[in-house]
């Protein structure tokens, strides 16, 4: 494929090179030099000066070959992040369709301008770059997000599922279509049985994770969740594993007949492999939790710690032939748990980003570079091969889905209806991973990889446009949920009551199952692992954790939006609670139920959202806080009252409404709001410090060691049950800003001291360190009260 | 762990648990082996504190709430009957037992025991009343920071007003039962409409209304359904 393209200059074919090339035009000579180039050698910048014989240097010039294939790379991704963005911004666009469906259109767009142009496009995808750079990402991060605890909950079935459904799927498609190559009517019969099998391990390769958004929104239960989930986890290593030994056999198959002994050789392989792949995976993450857990003083490396021993992990397994897709999937598992509580608040955050970032960057690129051979000459179409694979992925769909769940139902505790049934076997979206085994089959073995490859791309387009368009309006019919039509505030507000109701009453009854192996394993963890593995002066509750590291920021947030939205509110509502609160007009009660649905607590999920694409801000965290901060205070409150039980009556409006601003009297606020920024006038210096913490000069630590002994008397008083004063006076001499503005900020430190020093054995380096941290949130906190000021003075 | 659980639990102790609330043998020796691993006391009652150890209640809006539910008036220990007996309003009306519960007392899990369990959750001071304050209350609770104590005291104002029939400002279990049985909601917009003229618009206006009155009827019987849904729980066997 030259570039003779420039020799006709259609508008079409103009047209992607204005994107790429603008200025081209204008440059004389660029033309030849670039064609000389592609043509000649690979290396432009010495072909276009050895075409050149005289060696002056030119003003301009124009390399375009030299860069062309990050260049084109980054402008697939920046094109699709483009339109990601657009997908977004249109909100119902999401919930009908998953984001799937918007890579591949973007893909189709790439390869028609590609095929329009005759261009080559840069060779992306071949084997050792699916399988060394591509893929880790993806399975990485769907390890990383997996959320751990109903993941093992489901282990039984996720693995009796997603393991044997696999198998069945494989073998049903691959045998089904051997037979129909026996008839001779359709042309095939130069397939054999082999070739057969191998295009049924990568076809069964499902990736439902696509359908996951749009499951979300409907609610679907927790089980069938988790069994899409880990199916989507498990499916991918079980298929990759299996087709590497097809391929193997393949080969041999060339020279020499199969034995029995060599099938049952590799099915021995394959268990193996995997085994050995969760072996390696788990041994590394178990490294990298212990490596994290020192490196408080450079925490800019946590990050690379963590990608770089999953990234180990992969490439240790497949060095010995082990499946390195279970093996990074292993270890991401397994010290996602240790390593979120040893690394810093920001290295949690950017090792998150950052995974997602790549893995979306990796997907991204697949699907482009499907879109890229979907329009071409490559195909061969064959209707009756490929509508029979059609037909044959859902129909071994179903019978898998149908046997291996009616079996699983006679173990489980909660048995799946047929309605979740049929919900697993309608999400059988076909993704990323079947195309690029297909794509990456060696053609010398497979004659008919045309035929494959057309095969993959048609089963994926079905199932992720028309599947996943509609598998959301399938979810929501079957699921008879009531739409929100016409609802009272009455039902609103009772309904709720009552999920909170059930779902602490399932708490309570703990009715999940597996819990005593749960129980065995969190024993050996609490005794052993986390002793080895964790930094010792962190709280142990994991709750307590995720408190303390949103605690600042979150409140802050709070006294912030708090104001904000409040002052905003309550003028408009004030005029008509004058009126009487008789008369309230229909748009009244609609925006007082908006205001109910949108701002009542949602009932605790067990697991995480997860959406494949992006990453939400976690509701559920920021509520589990808000939730503590209040029990909390309403604990103390009612010590300092001297009740023994704080849940008694007096337990009422007055003891929570610590969290409802003073947005009735910005006086107050707007005083202090000129006091603090006096005092942030005053210490303007100390603003930096925070950058010179990680340095440890002496003067700042020997500050810290002063902030910490302040702190620690403040634990002890509030022990004694009357801190409430003391607190405030102590705290607010060491803030000297958000005092009395930000009610909710005060009695939060002092239940952080109180968690932070219960221990009480902690060394004093490890103090100080605390203490630092304090300060420079303490920093933060001034900084950004005062970068909203204005806002406020306004008021 | 299991075994052991149901060894300490009387033959006889069980058979009138099973009476009592319904739940199969292996449900009660399921739900005992729970309330020995949250017993840490190993006292055989629970107390507040062991409710409170539960991580995932710690973070549930309604916590105290619920806790509370368990223990009866002024005691603060509860032991497994009275634990079983809280659990039981939970436990799903099962088909069969829908057409024989004419006669003998109401089973826990009835319709109305359920109702009454989540209308005892507003009602703090027992008065049969869920008065503004106490809604007030269960709001704050509910609902997160964002919203300004004025906000909520119109919603409780709005909620109240919208439930009471009697005017008692308050409201009543009978009142609170309603609310999942009769378009109430739609009668008060309908009563304020008022006026003689009965021009082309009205009647428009009837015929939507009535529409609406279709759907609405409709809801509800969904909603019937709802509450013995939303009040049950799917207990292991």
């Amino acid at each position: 494929m030259g570039l003779e393209m420039f020799e006709a200059f259609s508008p079409w074919n103009v047209l992607p090179w204005l994107v790429v090339l603008a200025c081209c035009e204008a440059s004389s000579g660029v033309n030849t030099s670039s064609n000389s180039s592609a043509l000649q050698t690979p290396n432009a910048w010495f072909a276009a000066s050895s075409s050149d014989p005289d060696e002056r240097i030119s003003v301009f010039e124009l390399d375009y070959d030299y860069v062309q294939i990050p260049y084109e790379v980054t402008l697939w991704i920046l094109l699709a992040s483009l339109a990601k963005i657009g997908f977004h911004l249109y909100h119902r666009l999401p919930h009908l369709m998953p984001e799937s469906c918007l890579l591949i259109l973007v893909g189709a767009l790439v390869g028609s301008i590609i095929f329009g142009t005759h261009h080559q496009s840069p060779p992306v995808m071949d084997s050792s770059i699916y399988f060394l750079y591509l893929l880790p990402p993806i399975v990485l991060e769907s390890g990383y997000f997996m959320p751990t605890r109903p993941f093992f909950e489901n282990i039984g079935s996720i693995l009796w599922w997603g393991g044997l459904g696999a198998l069945i799927n494989a073998f049903g498609i691959g045998l089904s279509l051997y037979f129909i190559c026996q008839i001779k009517a359709f042309g095939l019969s130069d397939m054999h049985l082999l070739q057969n099998l191998l295009f049924g391990s990568l076809i069964s390769a499902v990736d439902p994770v696509a359908v996951l958004a749009v499951f979300e929104e409907a609610r679907v239960n927790e089980q069938l969740y988790m069994m899409i989930f880990g199916e989507a986890l498990l499916n991918d290593g079980i298929s990759v594993v299996l087709y590497n030994i097809l391929i193997a056999f393949t080969k041999m198959h060339k020279f020499e007949d199969i034995e029995p002994v060599d099938i049952l050789a590799g099915c021995a392989r394959f268990i193996i492999v995997g085994c050995g792949g969760v072996f390696f995976g788990i041994i590394f993450g178990f490294i990298s939790a212990f490596i994290t857990r020192f490196t408080q003083n450079i925490s800019a490396i946590e990050p690379l710690i963590v990608f770089m021993f999953s990234y180990l992990s992969y490439l240790a397994a497949e060095t010995l032939y082990l499946s390195g897709i279970l093996a990074i999937t292993a270890c991401a598992v397994t010290m996602k748990k240790y390593v979120e509580e040893n690394v810093s608040q920001t290295s949690y955050t950017t090792i998150k980003y950052f995974m997602k970032m790549l893995s979306s960057v990796s997907e991204t690129l697949i699907f482009i570079f499907m879109g890229v051979s979907t329009i071409g000459k490559n195909h061969e179409w064959n209707w009756a091969f490929i509508c029979f694979t059609l037909v044959f992925c859902q129909i071994w769909r179903a019978i898998s889905v149908f046997v291996l769940f009616y079996v699983s139902n006679q173990f489980r505790t909660f048995p799946f209806s047929i309605k979740d049934q049929f919900i697993i076997f309608y999400s059988g979206v076909r993704g990323a991973g079947s195309f690029s085994l297909a794509f990456l089959l060696p053609l010398s073995l497979f004659p008919r990889k045309k035929l494959f490859v057309t095969a993959t791309l048609v089963v994926i387009y079905f199932t992720v446009f028309f599947q996943g368009i509609t598998i959301g309006p399938l979810v929501r019919y079957l699921d008879v949920r009531k739409t929100n039509k016409k609802e009272s505030i009455n039902e609103e507000l009772h309904i709720r009551l009552m999920d909170h109701l059930k779902a602490g009453i399932e708490d309570v009854c703990g009715q999940w199952s597996h819990y005593q192996i749960r129980d065995k394993f969190k024993k050996f963890d609490h005794q052993y692992l986390r002793k080895i593995l964790i930094r010792k002066n962190l709280p142990k509750s994991s709750i307590v954790s995720l408190y303390k590291k949103l605690e600042m920021k979150q409140a802050i947030e709070m006294v912030e939006t708090g104001i904000l939205t409040s002052a905003a509110f309550s003028a408009a509502h004030q005029a008509q609670r004058v009126q009487g609160t008789k008369r309230l007009s229909p748009e009244d009660v609609e925006s007082m139920r908006d205001i109910l649905t949108h701002n009542m607590y949602q009932v605790r999920q067990r697991n995480l959202s997860y959406n494949k694409y992006n990453l939400k801000p976690q509701t559920s965290e920021k509520q589990a806080k808000e939730i503590l901060i209040r029990r909390q205070n309403t604990l103390r409150e009612s010590m300092r009252k001297g009740h023994s039980l704080p849940w008694g009556k007096q337990a009422g409006t007055k003891n929570i409404r610590y969290l409802s601003f003073p947005y009735s009297n910005p006086q107050t606020a707007r005083r202090d709001l000129r006091a603090a920024e006096s005092t942030d006038d005053d210490s303007s210096g100390p603003e930096f410090r925070p950058f010179i913490f990680p340095a440890h000069s002496r003067s700042g630590s020997l500050q810290e060691r002063r902030q910490t002994q302040d702190m620690i008397p403040m634990m002890t008083l509030h022990g004694g049950g009357k801190a409430f004063s003391y607190s405030h006076r102590s705290s607010s001499s060491r803030e000297g800003t958000g005092r009395g503005r930000s009610l909710a900020l005060r009695p939060k430190p002092l239940f952080h001291v109180d968690e932070e020093y219960e221990s009480g054995e902690q060394t004093e380096e490890e103090a100080s360190a605390e203490g630092s941290r304090w300060t420079a949130q303490h920093r933060y906190s001034r900084k950004h009260q005062k970068s909203h000021s204005p806002l406020l003075q306004r008021k | 762990m299991g075994s052991r659980a149901s060894s300490l639990l009387r033959d006889e102790e069980l058979e009138e648990i099973k009476k009592e609330t319904g739940f199969s043998h292996s449900q009660i020796t399921r739900l005992y082996s729970r309330f020995t691993s949250l017993d840490k006391g190993e006292n055989g009652t629970l107390s507040r504190e062991d409710f409170q150890r539960i991580p995932e209640l710690a973070i549930n809006p309604l916590g105290d709430r619920i806790i509370n539910a368990f223990f009866s008036e002024g005691e603060d220990q509860v032991n497994f009957r009275g634990f079983m007996r809280t659990l039981a309003h939970f436990r799903p009306i099962e088909d069969n037992e829908k057409s024989k519960d004419v006669n003998g007392p109401e089973p826990l899990n009835s319709r109305s025991n359920k109702l009454h369990f989540a209308f005892r959750l507003y009602d703090l001071d027992k008065d049969d009343k869920i008065s503004r304050d106490e809604l007030l209350q269960v709001l704050r609770m509910m609902v997160g920071v964002n919203i300004s104590d004025e906000q909520l005291g119109s919603i409780a104002d709005r909620t109240i007003q919208e439930a009471d029939q009697d005017g008692d400002s308050a409201i009543s279990f009978t009142e609170f039962v309603k609310v999942y049985q009769s378009p109430l909601d739609f009668k008060l917009n309908f009563a304020q409409e008022g006026g003689a003229d009965w021009g082309l618009e009205k009647c428009l206006k009837v015929l939507i209304l009535f529409i609406i009155f279709f759907l609405i009827f409709q809801s509800q019987v969904l909603e019937k359904v709802d509450v013995e849904q939303k009040m049950s729980i799917r207990f292991l066997h």
